[in-house]
C-alpha cells in the first residue's frame, strides 16, 4: 500500500514538475497575497507584524484552494480517476499519496511564503523549531482535509465553487491553532505554541484516518 | 438495491402524496395554541432579571433554539452513518431534512444570541466567546453541506458524499469548540444558568414551556421536510417509471428500424461473418 | 475463477440509470467466456452504458449481472480489477509521456512493467514516441497508447467502446489484431463499434441494442469460440 501511496504521490509531482502551474502560478499568487496585506494595512511595521501569523495562514488557506483543484484537475481533464477506479490500487493509497504531493507542495509554497512575510514585514523568528514543527502538523492536516474535500465535487461541474465553502469552514481549527503556534514563534502573543501544537497534530491525524477510510467511497461516482 | 418496481402505481394514490398526517395536525395546532401562550409567559407572566433586566426574556427562545441546534447536527451526523451503513435512502433523508431544520435552527441562535449579546455585551458579536464562534463555524459548515447537496447529481453519488461531509462536519463541533475554548480562555456566556437555583419558579416553568414549544416546532419541521424530501424522490422514481417506458418503446421502433433497415442486412446476408 | 462455472457476462434485466435517463432499460445478454461479441445499434442505444455497467463503473439500479462470477450489485470493486475497458477518454496524463503512462497504470494494476516496450511496440508505437508527452500526440496516437495501458494488464475481459476510432489503417489492423489475440488466449472481448464489415472479420456474434435493450442476436449458434466445451458444460451444470 505505501508503495501504491508513494507512486501516486511521485506521479502527482512529476506532472506539477512537467506543468509547473504551482511553480508558475500559485507561487507568484502567494506572493501577492502578502504585498496585498501589506498594502491594505497601511504599511505600519507593528501592525504588520502583529497580524504577521494569521495572514501567513490565511494566505495558506487561499493557496490550498487552488492547489487542491489543480489536484484534483490532475486526475479529471481526461478520465484518469475512472481508470484509477479501474486499477488496483488500494482508494487509502490513492488518497495517501494524493495527500503527500500536496503536502509537499504546500511545505515548498510555506517556505516562500515564510520568506516573504519575514522580510517584507521585518517580523523576527524566536522559536524556528516552533514554527518549523507546527507548519509541518498543520499542513498535513490541512492536506488531508484538502485532499477528502477536492475529490467530492468531481463530475458535478461546479468544483471551483463548491470547494471553498465546503473546505475552508472545516480548516478553521487549522488557522486558529496554527497562528497561535505562529503568534507564539514570532513572539507577538502569549501563547504556550506547543500545547497548540497538540490541536494541529489531533486535527492532523483525525483527517488522515477520515481519509483512509471515506476516499474509497468518495472516489466511486455512482 | 433500490427497485424500479417499487414505484408502483398505487403510490400514485393522492393520500400518500401528502406531507401531512393526523399526527403532524395535531402537533401543528398544539403549536398554533402554545406559541401564544409562550409569548404570554415570556413577555408578561415573569419579571425581567435583576442583571440581564428585558433581554432574558429573549433567552426563553433562544437557549431551546440552541440546544436543538445540536440536536439536529447530531441526528446529520447519526443519518450520515446510518446510510453508509445501510445504504438506505431513508437515512439519507432524515441526515438531509436534520441539516436543513438544523441550519434554520443555528441561523436563529446566532440571531437571537446577537440581540441578546447587544444590550447584555454591549456588542453584537463577541468574538472572545467560544460558544459563539462555534455555533458561526458550525453554522457555515452546515451551509456548506446544504450547498452540496443542491448540486444536481445522481442521487446515489450525492448521498454517500453528503454522507462524508456530514459525519465530517459533526466530527468538527468538539475540535472547533476546543481550540475556539483554548483560543480566548474565557466565555462571556452565562455558565448554567439553570442549575445555580437562583430561577424563579414561574421563570423556569416559561423555559420549561420554551423548550416544549419548540421542541414541538422543530419536530413538526423535521417530520414535515422529510416527507417532502420523500415525496420528491418518489416524484422522481415515478418519473423514472414513466422514462424506463419510454426507453423500451424507443427499443421496438428500434427493432423495426434494424429489421427494415440496412444496418442489420448485411449481417443476415452473411449471418456467420466469414468462416 | 473457474471459467466453467459462469459466462463472462450474465445480465438480466438490467437498468441503470445516467443520472435520471434509463440508459439500459431491462438488457439481459449472456456472453461466454472466449467469446468475441460486438454490440451495435443506433447513437442513445445505449451501447456505451452496456460497456460501462460491464466493466463495473455504474449502479445496477435494478435486474441482476454477474461479470466474471461477480455481482454488480455488490462486488463492482472485484469486476473493475479483472478488465480492460477502453472508453471515450484515455485516461491518460497529458504532462507525462506515452513511456511514463503505460508504466504508471501499469504499476497501477499491479502488472509487469518489463512488458512496457513489447506492449508499445505491439500498439505500433515506435521509439521515438515513448519520451514524447501525451498532450504532443495525436489522436490516434493516444488512442493507441491507452490501448497499450490495458494490454500491459491482460484483462479477463476486454470492453472496448469505439476501438477503431481516430486510428488509421494500420491501427485498426492492430486493434484487429488485438482482439484476435485476446480472444486466443481465452479471454472475452465485448465491443461498440459502427465499423461493421471490419468487425465481422473478428467477431462472430453481434447483438444490436435499442432503447437500452436487446433487439438482435445473430451467429450466437454458429460460433465457435475457444470456450464452447466450457459453455456446454456451463449449460449442463444449469
Amino acid at each position: 500500500m505505501l508503495a501504491d501511496a508513494w507512486l501516486v504521490a511521485a506521479k502527482d509531482l512529476k506532472v506539477e514538475w512537467r506543468a509547473r502551474i504551482i511553480i508558475n502560478q500559485v507561487a507568484p499568487f502567494t506572493l501577492l497575497i502578502v504585498v496585498l496585506f501589506g498594502l491594505a494595512l497601511d504599511a505600519d511595521p507593528e501592525t504588520l507584524r502583529n497580524t504577521a501569523p494569521g495572514l501567513f495562514w490565511v494566505a495558506v488557506l487561499l493557496i490550498t484552494l487552488l492547489a487542491v483543484q489543480r489536484g484534483a484537475a490532475i486526475e479529471t481533464s481526461d478520465g484518469a480517476q475512472e481508470r484509477i477506479l479501474l486499477s488496483d490500487l488500494d482508494p487509502a493509497a490513492v488518497f495517501l499519496g494524493k495527500a503527500l504531493a500536496l503536502l509537499v507542495q504546500l511545505l515548498a509554497l510555506e517556505v516562500l511564503l515564510g520568506v516573504a512575510i519575514v522580510v517584507l514585514f521585518d517580523v523576527s523568528v524566536g522559536d524556528p523549531l516552533l514554527m518549523v514543527v507546527s507548519a509541518l502538523a498543520a499542513s498535513v492536516g490541512i492536506a488531508a482535509a484538502g485532499t477528502i474535500y477536492g475529490v467530492l465535487a468531481v463530475g458535478l461541474g461546479v468544483r471551483e465553487t463548491l470547494l471553498p465553502i465546503l473546505l475552508l469552514p472545516v480548516l478553521a481549527p487549522v488557522l486558529i491553532s496554527a497562528t497561535r503556534t505562529f503568534g507564539d514563534a514570532f513572539d507577538r502573543v502569549d501563547a504556550d505554541g506547543w500545547a497548540w501544537l497538540g490541536m494541529l497534530a489531533m486535527f492532523g491525524v483525525i483527517y488522515m484516518v477520515s481519509g483512509l477510510l471515506a476516499y474509497g467511497v468518495l472516489l466511486e461516482e455512482t | 438495491m433500490s427497485s424500479v418496481g417499487a414505484a408502483s402505481p398505487q403510490t400514485a394514490q393522492a393520500a400518500d402524496y401528502s406531507v401531512s398526517s393526523r399526527g403532524t395536525r395535531l402537533l401543528g395546532v398544539f403549536i398554533l395554541v402554545s406559541v401564544p401562550v409562550l409569548l404570554l409567559f415570556a413577555f408578561v407572566f415573569t419579571e425581567a432579571d435583576d442583571t440581564m433586566e428585558d433581554a432574558v426574556r429573549l433567552l426563553y427562545i433562544h437557549v431551546p433554539v440552541a440546544v436543538l441546534t445540536y440536536v439536529a447536527f447530531s441526528l446529520t451526523a447519526v443519518g450520515s452513518v446510518a446510510y453508509l451503513w445501510k445504504r438506505s435512502r431513508w437515512w439519507d433523508t432524515v441526515a438531509h431534512a436534520a441539516a436543513e431544520v438544523g441550519v434554520v435552527f443555528c441561523g436563529l441562535t446566532l440571531v437571537t444570541g446577537s440581540i441578546w449579546g447587544r444590550p447584555t455585551w454591549n456588542t453584537w458579536w463577541e468574538w472572545g466567546d467560544v460558544r459563539l464562534v462555534t455555533t458561526l463555524v458550525l453554522f457555515l459548515v452546515f451551509v456548506g453541506y446544504l450547498a452540496f447537496r443542491s448540486v444536481p447529481a445522481e442521487p446515489e453519488t450525492r448521498a454517500k458524499r453528503a454522507a462524508v461531509i456530514g459525519i465530517i462536519g459533526a466530527i468538527n463541533i468538539p475540535i472547533v469548540n476546543r481550540s475556539v475554548e483554548w483560543w480566548e480562555n474565557n466565555t462571556l456566556h452565562q455558565q448554567s444558568s439553570l442549575t445555580d437555583g437562583q430561577l424563579e419558579d414561574l421563570t423556569l416553568f416559561t423555559w420549561f414551556l420554551g423548550t416544549v414549544v419548540l421542541g414541538a416546532i422543530f419536530v413538526w419541521l423535521l417530520i414535515t421536510r422529510f416527507r417532502l424530501a420523500w415525496l420528491e424522490e418518489e416524484i422522481d422514481r415515478h418519473g423514472l417509471v414513466t422514462a424506463l417506458e419510454e426507453r423500451r418503446a424507443e427499443s421496438h421502433v428500434g427493432v423495426e428500424a434494424a429489421v427494415g433497415g440496412s444496418v442489420v442486412g448485411g449481417f443476415q446476408d452473411n449471418p456467420g461473418g466469414p468462416q | 475463477m473457474n471459467p466453467a462455472n459462469h459466462p463472462a457476462i450474465q445480465l438480466v434485466d438490467a437498468v441503470s440509470l445516467l443520472g435520471r435517463f434509463p440508459a439500459l432499460a431491462g438488457l439481459s445478454l449472456t456472453v461466454q467466456p472466449g467469446e468475441v461479441v460486438l454490440i451495435q445499434g443506433p447513437n442513445g442505444a445505449g451501447k456505451t452504458t452496456a460497456l460501462r455497467l460491464c466493466a463495473g463503473l455504474l449502479r445496477l439500479e435494478s435486474g441482476h449481472g454477474l461479470v466474471l462470477g461477480h455481482n454488480l450489485a455488490n462486488d463492482r470493486r472485484s469486476v473493475r480489477r479483472r478488465v480492460g475497458l477502453l472508453g471515450h477518454a484515455t485516461g491518460l496524463y497529458e504532462d507525462l509521456t506515452v513511456a511514463e503512462n503505460v508504466e504508471f497504470w501499469a504499476k497501477a494494476s499491479h502488472a509487469d512493467v518489463k512488458t512496457v516496450p513489447s506492449a508499445l511496440s505491439h500498439l505500433g508505437l515506435p521509439a521515438r514516441l515513448h519520451d514524447l508527452q501525451v498532450r504532443r500526440l495525436s489522436a490516434g496516437q493516444r488512442r493507441r497508447t491507452a490501448l497499450a495501458t490495458l494490454l500491459v494488464r491482460r484483462p479477463e475481459l476486454w470492453l472496448l467502446d469505439e476501438p477503431h476510432a481516430a486510428l488509421d489503417q494500420e491501427g485498426r489492423d492492430i486493434v484487429d489484431q488485438l482482439v484476435a489475440d485476446a480472444a486466443d488466449a481465452g479471454a472475452t472481448v465485448l465491443l461498440a463499434s459502427h465499423e461493421l464489415e471490419r468487425v465481422a472479420g473478428i467477431s462472430r456474434r453481434v447483438v444490436t441494442i435499442a432503447g437500452g435493450r436487446l433487439v438482435g442476436d445473430t451467429g450466437a449458434d454458429t460460433a465457435k469460440p475457444t470456450g464452447q466445451r466450457d459453455q456446454d458444460q456451463a449449460r449442463n451444470a444449469r
